[in-house]
């Protein structure tokens, strides 16, 4: 359980302050949903207060003039009629203002789909403005103030895609697609988890949504439509060298060197992600190290093997190899 | 008796309070470093990844030695001597040091590794 805790726990972003809060809505159907929850929120402290008042009333008071709270009209009025009329009034009002949440009219200025398997996301940027398709994983990147029309999948058991800043959550179900629209309504980073228990690791599948203006998106997605950097220095080198041999192209994908799995994470631009293993880590040499040598450890479940046959100077060019795909 | 408690808050007052470098050796001391921002430093970097840190949620690591008592220790990867010199160098290049090291050189200023120095220190 600590284990299972922890990881959420250290991965730390300074000035973050609710980045996963439905109750700071960065987006159009965040919003209506915070409005909704506020209405609900104080209505009901509402109703608890005038009760709690009403029940002390009739306990307290002399019972010459408290009686009424004992008759028949009163308890039909508040204990039948109020609620009946209170409960649809609310229903009505939630179902009028949220009836096209998730939904959007408009045509997405991106579609982008993402598959949930245990225990990440796999993200595909799907082909735009005649210019190919990109595979990312486990961060999703938007242009802000723009509709954006998310094909939703599962590779495997059910998982549940909730970013609570942007939207509602909605499910992914093996066979099935759903498509939710998310449109961001203020740059910035926002977190997702898995809403749905899909195993051992569902704690510790999250993921980063970063909202960009329009111009910064569309730089940032022909970044990554680019191959891999070309490593210059020696260490780095060696460590793209050992990434093939190895074998780690057999799960992993970099484009532009002889690796080109299906089964893990897309890796061209892997330095350039806020966090590794799903959330879990920050992005630095030193944890893809950690998480190369005991991602078993680090996450138990996980696909990815714990890879503990490489010398110490072996690891570090890996991971320093894989620090530099930015 | 008076002068007790000046005795005990002196160090604190000069800049060392804090995750418990009043309690630091002298020779321990990292000119500069502040433990208390040295362990918000670990936390942002993500140290525990390989590390297990006694006092950081999730620090479990094992690619890296325990640095529970780190403070004790003679050596640092038992390759340098465990001085505050050399762990302020060590926490940010350690190849530099140790060319056979799996610890990569780490994602911080000179500034940040004085300050990891000094909260290194505070793991008795």
């Amino acid at each position: 359980m600590r284990r299972l805790l922890a990881g959420s726990a250290v991965l730390v972003l300074p000035g973050c302050e609710g980045i996963q809060s439905a109750l700071a809505p960065k987006g159009a159907d965040a919003s209506l949903i915070a409005q909704v929850s506020w209405v609900v929120f104080i209505g009901a402290g509402l109703i608890f207060a005038l009760v709690l008042g009403l029940t002390l009333y009739a306990l307290l008071a002399p019972q010459a003039r408290s009686s009424w709270t004992a008759s028949h009209g009163f308890i039909i009025g508040g204990g039948i009629v109020f609620p009946v009329v209170t409960l649809t009034a609310l229903l009505v009002y939630g179902l009028s203002l949220t009836g096209s949440v998730g939904r959007s009219t408009e045509v997405p200025a991106v579609r982008i789909e993402v598959t949930g398997e245990q225990f990440w996301w796999r993200v595909r940027y799907q082909e735009h403005g005649g210019k190919a398709a990109v595979d990312a994983a486990n961060e999703l990147h938007i242009p802000v103030g723009q509709p954006v029309e998310l094909t939703l999948r599962s590779a495997d058991v059910i998982h549940s895609f909730w970013v609570p800043n942007l939207a509602g959550k909605l499910d992914m179900i093996p066979g099935q697609q759903n498509v939710l629209s998310i449109k961001a309504s203020a740059p910035g980073t926002y977190r997702g988890q898995c809403a749905e228990y899909c195993g051992i690791q569902h704690a510790q599948m999250a993921f980063y949504v970063v909202a960009h203006p329009p111009e910064a998106f569309e730089r940032w997605l022909a970044e990554r439509r680019e191959p891999a950097a070309e490593p210059l220095a020696d260490l780095v080198k060696r460590g793209r060298d050992l990434f093939v041999a190895v074998g780690c192209g057999a799960c992993h994908t970099v484009r532009g060197i002889d690796a080109s799995g299906k089964i893990g994470p897309d890796l061209t631009h892997v330095g350039s992600r806020r966090s590794i293993g799903a959330g879990m880590w920050p992005n630095n040499a030193g944890t893809l190290a950690a998480w190369i040598a005991s991602s078993q450890h680090l996450k138990p479940g996980n696909k990815m093997p714990s890879f503990n046959v490489l010398s110490g100077t072996e690891l570090r060019a890996v991971a320093t190899y894989l620090e530099s795909l930015k | 008796m008076t002068a007790w408690p000046a005795i005990v808050t002196l160090p604190v007052l000069l800049g060392l309070g804090g995750c418990g470098e009043a309690d630091t050796p002298i020779a321990q001391r990292v000119v500069g470093g502040d433990g208390t921002a040295g362990r918000a430093v670990v936390m942002r970097v993500g140290c525990g990844a390989c590390h297990e840190i006694p006092g950081i949620l999730g620090a479990h690591g094992i690619v890296g030695p325990s640095l529970r008592h780190f403070a004790r220790r003679s050596m640092i990867g038992g390759v340098v001597a465990n001085q505050p010199g050399m762990l302020v160098r060590w926490v940010r290049e350690a190849p530099a040091l140790a060319p056979d090291t799996a610890m990569p050189s780490m994602p911080i200023t000179e500034n940040e590794a004085r300050d990891v120095a000094a909260y290194l220190y505070t793991l008795r």
